[in-house]
């Protein structure tokens, strides 16, 4: 069984001592920035980027995705406590896991998150360790239009998978695309978009716009209603759940676990998607729907479960393809190439020890979570009466080093504060900023797998149509347009009618 | 105005979005456009300069003539007036600062100025504790990014007596 060989080697290569140090680091910081509202798992990691350059390209990962999942698992400690989800994909959590803390069920919807979570990132690790190589070898038969159109495929359905305007959207993925074309070009060395800068030969640096739209843009938007935050923390007490709370959370915590775990592979999907949807689904099947809402052990169980199985399996588009489905996988594939690794399909071949122990640390990664948040809940609580004036001066401040030292320049830290400034405003006008990230780092390949499509082609666009699978794709993402755009175009025509 | 205009935040982002696309489009032009063989470097930015103008001008008509969904007061309006244009002009020049600050300065005084400006963007600012911020970053950037990580990085620049 060359999959046991494999996960062998993986975990002799997270279970030395530096690796579970780097994880464990990870998943604690993960879970402090979870807890910690307004303080998400991007501009965390656009902000540590810096630091793992030190690192060996395995060590600075497996801590890199400590932080996101370890995020999953803080956000819902919140939610459940205190109402307050401290990342957007425990929203859900919050609806059922609150009302049970306040029927003096704490304890229980904290223990029921912790093993749905457990359970499905486990699921979940398996699954990319047993679909991702074959999907790699999948992709290495590739030529450039199949790739063109897998990219093409991917940032579509990123786009329309998410909420709020498709047009916007998309608007925001061609200038994330423009925007990453900056620089000198590969083929003929010709400075683009530079504005005769020499600082900007080598383009936007991306862990600059990363932390200017995620970072100090989100700062100004929570300063915007700053608001005394009362926190009333409910007792905790009873971690242990009784026969009839396992009975019934073992349904809704399989069906979370294999909802996310599809989901978290879609481009666009990943932790947020796969915690709506489940919810949703719990609700529909249960026999007593109108227990939802009121503190149902089966409206956290699902949930949790999903939202840990999609961050993980969205590692599966980003390791196999070179594809990230959501901006944290960016950033993870910054990261790649920070380490001067090349994401793609090749990363499995021939960097083993790296994609197997990545994916053995998040098993580990996954039970040092479980073991951090049962017994510290404590602490974790008392952190969220850290006022967020006392705290946001220090991330500026950290922003502000994290990005100078990427390249000792300090174009970057401008760079940093324009796009602050454009990550505001774009929020402001309801463009959301996430797909922008998604086409900066696509948007190079893209033109490359383009050019190199139509240099074999001889210049005649029709190849992308021509071969099967570059066809299908592009039949996909098309399709996947028409639908998005069919029901509001319909809808925007009868209220245009109605005047 | 109000009447012709359905939607501000859709006019004013398409409006952005097709500036934007012209921007670009202007920029593109002075490189070489190459054929469609062996595209030049102004090839691709040229056709998503277009397509960004394209999408730009949906979003600017959607505003201009389709209705707003919900309750027109809240979603649709930009809103100018209640922006937080204080804290965001003050954690902008915060990093704008640190940049600046950075080479003559050294690392010291500009985090101790970047962490203090930006303190100064909350409502509940209070001089001991923007201080007491400002000096334990410094410390702590000092322990990390000098001494733990060893980035080349003076705590104090040429202007102030270091290296």
């Amino acid at each position: 069984m060359e999959i046991f060989d494999n996960l062998a080697l993986g975990f002799s290569v997270a279970v030395t001592f530096q690796n579970i140090f780097y994880c464990f680091i990870g998943v604690l910081l993960g879970t402090l920035i979870g807890v910690l509202p307004g303080l998400g798992p991007v501009p965390t990691i656009a902000m540590l980027l810096p630091i793992t350059f030190g690192l060996p390209p395995v060590s600075a990962l497996i801590m890199l995705s400590g932080i996101y999942y370890g995020a999953q698992y803080g956000g819902s400690t919140t939610a459940i406590l205190i109402n307050l989800p401290g990342e957007s994909s425990s929203v859900v959590t919050a609806i059922d896991g609150y009302q049970m803390a306040r029927q003096g069920r704490a304890g229980a919807a904290l223990a029921t998150a912790a093993i749905g979570s457990f359970f499905a990132g486990s699921v979940a690790t398996f699954l990319l360790a047993v679909f991702a190589p074959p999907l790699a070898d999948l992709a290495l038969k590739f030529g450039p239009p199949e790739y063109f159109a897998l990219m093409v495929l991917g940032l579509v359905a990123s786009v329309a998978l998410a909420s709020g305007s498709v047009v916007k959207a998309l608007a925001m993925v061609v200038l994330g695309i423009l925007l990453g074309l900056s620089g000198q070009d590969v083929y003929t060395g010709t400075p683009r978009f530079t504005f005769d800068m020499l600082e900007l030969a080598d383009g936007i640096e991306f862990v600059a716009l990363a932390m200017g739209v995620f970072g100090i843009g989100e700062i100004v938007r929570n300063l915007e209603d700053e608001h005394t935050r009362t926190v009333m923390v409910q007792k905790v007490k009873g971690l242990l759940l009784s026969k009839e709370d396992i009975k019934r959370i073992i349904g809704p915590i399989l069906r979370g676990t294999f909802l996310g775990s599809f989901l978290g592979i879609l481009p666009g999907g990943g932790a947020i998607l796969s915690s709506f949807a489940a919810y949703s689904i719990e609700k529909k099947i249960s026999r007593h729907p109108e227990k939802f809402g009121k503190g149902a052990i089966e409206g956290v169980a699902g949930p949790e479960a999903a939202n840990n199985a999609g961050a993980q399996t969205s590692f599966i588009p980003m390791l196999t393809l070179g594809i990230p489905s959501n901006p944290v996988m960016a950033l993870m594939i910054g990261a790649l190439i920070i380490q001067g690794i090349v994401p793609g399909p090749n990363v499995v071949n021939e960097q083993p020890s790296l994609f197997w122990g990545i994916i053995a640390s998040m098993w580990i990664g996954n039970l040092m979570l479980v073991v951090l948040n049962l017994p510290l809940i404590g602490i974790w609580v008392r952190l969220l009466t850290v006022p967020y004036h006392i705290l946001f001066p220090l991330i500026v401040g950290f922003c502000c080093i994290g990005v100078y030292s990427v390249n000792n320049n300090a174009i970057d830290v401008f760079t940093m504060a324009l796009f602050g400034v454009v990550g505001y405003v774009l929020v402001k006008l309801d463009c959301e900023p996430a797909p922008l990230l998604l086409g900066f780092i696509i948007g190079p390949m893209l033109e490359e797998y383009l050019r190199r499509a139509m240099l074999i082609s001889r210049g005649d666009p029709t190849v992308f149509f021509t071969r099967p699978i570059s066809a299908t794709m592009l039949g996909l993402a098309i399709l996947a347009l028409v639908v998005v755009l069919l029901p509001s175009v319909r809808k925007k025509r009868e209220e245009a009618f109605q005047e | 105005m109000t009447r012709f205009v359905k939607n501000s935040k859709e006019v004013a982002s398409g409006l952005l979005i097709v500036f934007l696309a012209a921007f670009f489009a202007w920029q593109a032009m002075g490189l070489p456009m190459g054929r469609a063989i062996r595209m030049g470097p102004g090839y691709f930015p040229m056709i998503l300069a277009g397509l960004l103008g394209l999408l730009g001008l949906i979003v600017l008509l959607t505003g201009l003539t389709l209705h707003p969904v919900e309750d027109e007061n809240e979603t649709q309006k930009i809103g100018f007036r209640r922006w937080p244009w204080v804290p965001l002009g003050l954690v902008t020049l915060a990093v704008v600062v640190f940049g600046l600050g950075i080479r003559p300065l050294g690392l010291g005084p500009s985090m101790g100025l970047a962490v203090f400006l930006s303190t100064l963007a909350s409502r509940r600012f209070k001089l001991t504790t923007a201080l007491l911020s400002s000096f334990i970053m410094v410390a702590f950037s000092w322990a990390v990014f000098i001494k733990g990580l060893g980035l080349p990085l003076p705590m104090l620049g040429p202007w102030l007596g270091g290296y």
